[in-house]
């Protein structure tokens, strides 16, 4: 049966769904649980063994993308591309080191039909790692203190500051958890060589790990909060289980990021309950996180509402959501011929 | 029979691998010409390797960096900082374009003369000054901006018996929220130490305190950087007019905005990341016009920028001397311009084109100098077409600091060619010759060559 | 110089070592290279057959088919010899 959606061309990156997954494929569930079926999904990877690349029930054919590296210019040169091919009605990128090139490529995307719902280069900006405790304490927001370290000398003030543990972060990726001097020391050593300045150290919090998900609509409120608990945690960090749940707190404060940014589109609250039952939001990515997909199964089903944003309908907030829903993540052993691969790589389609 | 093109043979591993910092796009395009002027052209008259500045971009430049501040500000005025590059010809672009010189030496203070700008249009910076120089700056009222107080004090003791006073400045460092402050030139803000300095000027009765000046570090990514400078000296100004009612004529903000070169380990290109001139131009002009100045009162602008004015009109052209593979298997081309000659390869991932066409493969290449030094590496990892001895490349955004911190080192240092707005070819520094070299050289008559 | 008599080619330049599972992506003048090799024909007639049709000089093919001997040894695609020669 024909929809109003039936045919829209959307893109998604993100297709890595492996043990430190993106949110592409729950993305796509998500899309072709809201909008129906018969949507044409374009996958964009980066790499030839991105799983989602394979799933061809999910994603109709894949492109390869420059990496962000390349440039804006790369960027909007593929895209124009592809769209030559395949006349794209959206695109919801999905990973942090993408956004700002596709931030600011999103005006002339527009230009040749293809629409975005995405936060500013301001907004983006205030949340990074680097910037978010100033932005947490100017806005009432609790985050952890946090220092920015440019040398090793700064250590030991710093140590001495938030105690044992701690938490080291890059720039842009990975953390550890220092327990002592030289782990610190050894940490701050890797982040620097890899990611280059400033390392972050933040106060380790000691508590419970709960998600959030929303839908920033652009003008200070949000169309959908979703708070979830992590069960099961891998090695990585990464939630292999989870469950809906409700706490007023946790909707408030999603509420209180809103309209302190205007955030435009998706993003992700990390807080962590301490035992004392107070909340501190330790990041906030400017996305989709992976488990998306348990919004929608809970009934608020964001990817979908983001289109129809993108596309200018008027979307009403949700108000309810399901708790006790719950997600275990699963690996699953996907078959195909060498010749998929090899035309993958060597031609960045398939 | 016409023979079909030929290329090298070559095999590519299709390897999975995760996103990493170093992208692995090719984004290489033959680059043929610079200005209209055919690339082998250019290397068949004078040689490889060389230097080539666009005469069109650098008043391009300028002219747009002009426009981002008098549009916004009443009162606007650019020295060329010449250590960014002081080639008279380069030099004399400038000047003719309204620029003010900026040098940090005796040397360059002279050059400076030589290219006949008049002596108050000349902005004496640095930590090294010599007595000569100081009283050669005073008898021609150039402005001289103090670092130290040993400075300060012979200045004083050197205008014992003027009649005019000289016009000073002092050089003012402050916190600007970058790292790393560059707080060992001139006195500090926060410590009061500039305070001091500014105090001490005044009641000497034997200088004129003319202006304010900081230069806050060189490639600043942050236009707040800038914002809080422009906040700071404009308080250090104000007070001057209260406290010790003295006017400050001009602020001098320095130089220190980027160039849209790519800085090594960046994660994204500079051109994407980096703010304009003219975003830099908004964040400190409203400082200014926003802070206590009367409106008439408002002092002059003064701006050093360097690298942003020069960089992207340079080029440096060169030719492939081999391939290789290295113990691991990975691809080396041995080039002939070494880090001798691009200084900035330390800084920066320079973009490098092929100069003539090729195949759609890539691959994966370090790209080293012609030195025998292991530190000659111009880019490590870099995607470029497969490239054969003899193929030319072109070097982009090599117009600051590389032709005044060349070294001469194993071999000459190459010719610098610049092309004018009508597309003529200037050579304005011949490339060294081994007399050239040897001329200033004395061997004891014991060993000399029998 | 053999190429190991497994390895699949295909005519997108493709190659698969079903010995060791690496593919590998090659130029048009690996691709005819390797079809010639997996047909047995020798060094010298290759070189010979290239310095025919293409636009190449001897100095260049002889300088380039030694690196190409390094990818072939690198991607593990030679047969291992024991008598050494052609
Ligand atoms: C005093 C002074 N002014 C201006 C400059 C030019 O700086 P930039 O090339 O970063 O604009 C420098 C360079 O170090 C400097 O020291």
């Amino acid at each position: 049966m024909a929809t109003r959606y039936t045919g829209l061309c959307i893109g998604v990156t993100g297709l890595n769904a492996n043990d430190n997954p993106g949110p592409g494929i729950a993305v796509i569930r998500a899309l072709k649980a809201g909008l129906g079926d018969d949507i044409r999904i374009v996958g964009f990877a980066y790499e030839s063994l991105e799983p989602g690349i394979y799933m061809q029930g999910l994603v109709d054919k894949t492109y390869q993308l420059p990496y962000p590296t390349a440039g804006t210019g790369a960027l909007l040169e593929r895209l124009t591309y592809i769209n030559n091919q395949e006349k794209l009605t959206a695109i919801i990128p999905n990973f942090d080191a993408e956004l700002h090139n596709f931030i600011i490529i999103a005006p002339s995307l527009l230009k040749i039909g293809i629409r975005t719902f995405l936060p500013s280069l301001a907004q983006l900006q205030v949340r990074d790692k680097a910037n978010l405790f100033e932005f947490g304490n100017k806005n009432g927001l609790p985050v952890p203190p946090h220092y920015k370290l440019f040398s090793a000398a700064d250590l030991p003030h710093v140590t001495e500051e938030l105690g044992f543990p701690l938490v080291i972060k890059g720039k842009f990726y990975d953390a550890y958890i220092a327990v002592n001097m030289d782990s610190a020391l050894k940490a701050f050593k890797q982040l620097e060589a890899a990611w280059g300045y400033p390392v972050i150290a933040q106060k380790y919090i000691k508590g419970t790990e709960i998600n959030v998900a929303a839908l920033g609509s652009g003008n200070g409120s949000n169309l959908s909060i979703v708070p979830m608990r992590k069960l099961y945690i891998t090695e990585k960090g990464k939630a292999w289980a989870g469950v809906t749940i409700e706490d007023n707190a946790l909707v408030e404060l999603a509420d209180q990021f809103a309209k302190a940014t205007q955030w435009r589109g998706a993003y992700e609250l990390e807080i962590i309950r301490d035992a004392e039952d107070q909340l501190f939001i330790i990041e906030i990515n400017p996305r989709f996180p992976a488990w998306i997909y348990l919004a929608a199964a809970a009934g608020q089903n964001q990817p979908a509402a983001l289109i129809k944003m993108s596309m200018g309908e008027n979307v009403t907030p949700f108000n309810s959501y399901e708790t006790g829903k719950l997600f275990i993540r699963h690996s699953w052993d996907q078959v195909v011929d060498i010749a998929e691969f090899q035309k993958m790589s060597a031609f960045g389609e398939l | 029979m016409e023979k079909l093109p030929y290329e090298r043979p070559y095999i590519k591993r299709l390897t999975p691998g995760a996103m990493n910092k170093f992208g692995s796009h090719s984004g290489a395009q033959p680059f043929k010409h610079i200005d209209g002027v055919q690339v082998t052209n250019l290397i068949a008259a004078y040689g490889s390797p060389l230097f080539v500045l666009s005469e069109t971009q650098i008043r391009r430049n300028y002219r747009s960096a002009y426009r981002a501040f008098s549009t916004r500000y009443p009162k606007v005025q650019f020295a060329w900082s010449y250590k960014t590059n002081y080639l008279n010809a380069v030099c004399q672009i400038f000047h003719s374009e309204g620029s003010w010189a900026e040098v940090v030496s005796g040397f360059e203070y002279r050059k400076a003369l030589g290219n006949g700008v008049a002596g108050n249009k000349i902005i004496f910076n640095g930590p090294s000054k010599s007595k000569e120089d100081l009283m050669l700056a005073i008898e021609n009222d150039s402005l001289i901006h103090i670092d130290h107080l040993e400075e300060l004090n012979l200045l004083i003791t050197l205008s014992e018996n003027l009649t005019d006073k000289p016009r000073v400045a002092i050089r003012v460092n402050m916190d600007t929220g970058i790292f790393p402050a560059w707080d060992r030139f001139g006195f500090n803000y926060e410590n009061g130490e500039a305070w001091n300095a500014l105090t001490k000027v005044v009641a000497s009765g034997k200088l004129r305190l003319t202006g304010l000046h900081c230069h806050i570090g060189t490639y600043i990514q942050s236009t707040s950087a800038f914002g809080i400078a422009a906040t700071k000296l404009a308080d250090l100004a104000l007070r001057c007019k209260t406290v010790l009612d003295q006017t400050i004529e001009y602020l001098d903000l320095g130089g220190g905005f980027p160039s849209m070169n790519t800085l090594k380990g960046a994660y994204l290109p500079g051109t994407d990341t980096l703010p304009s001139i003219d975003d830099f131009a908004e964040e400190i002009c409203n400082k200014l016009i926003n802070s206590d100045f009367a409106p008439n009162e408002l002092p002059l602008l003064i701006l050093e920028s360097g690298r942003a004015l020069i960089d992207d009109a340079g080029y440096l052209l060169g030719t492939v001397l081999a391939n290789k593979r290295l113990a691991d298997g990975k691809r080396a081309t041995v080039v002939d311009f070494g880090v001798n000659i691009l200084f900035t390869s330390f800084w920066y991932d320079h973009q490098i084109s092929p100069a003539q066409d090729f195949s759609p493969h890539t691959e994966n290449m370090a790209i080293y100098g012609p030195l025998c030094m292991n530190i000659d590496v111009i880019r490590e990892n870099i995607n470029l077409p497969l490239l054969n001895p003899g193929d030319h490349l072109v070097v982009h955004k090599v117009g600051a600091y590389n032709m005044t911190q060349w070294m001469q080192f194993i071999t000459f240092r190459p010719a610098v060619v610049l092309i004018d707005e009508r597309q003529n070819i200037h050579l304005i520094k011949a490339a060294e010759t081994l007399d050239y070299i040897e001329e200033n050289e004395n061997v004891p008559g014991h060993l000399k060559a029998k | 110089m053999k190429i190991k008599k497994n390895i699949a080619t295909s005519e997108n330049g493709f190659v698969f070592n079903p010995a060791t599972g690496d593919s590998f992506s090659g130029n048009a003048m690996a691709s005819v290279i390797l079809l010639a090799m997996k047909n047995g024909v020798n060094t010298a007639e290759i070189k010979a057959d290239i310095l025919k049709k293409y636009d190449v000089s001897v100095a260049q093919l002889d300088r380039d088919w030694e690196d190409w001997i390094i990818q072939l040894k690198e991607a593990n695609l030679l047969e291992l010899e024991l008598n050494h020669g052609n």
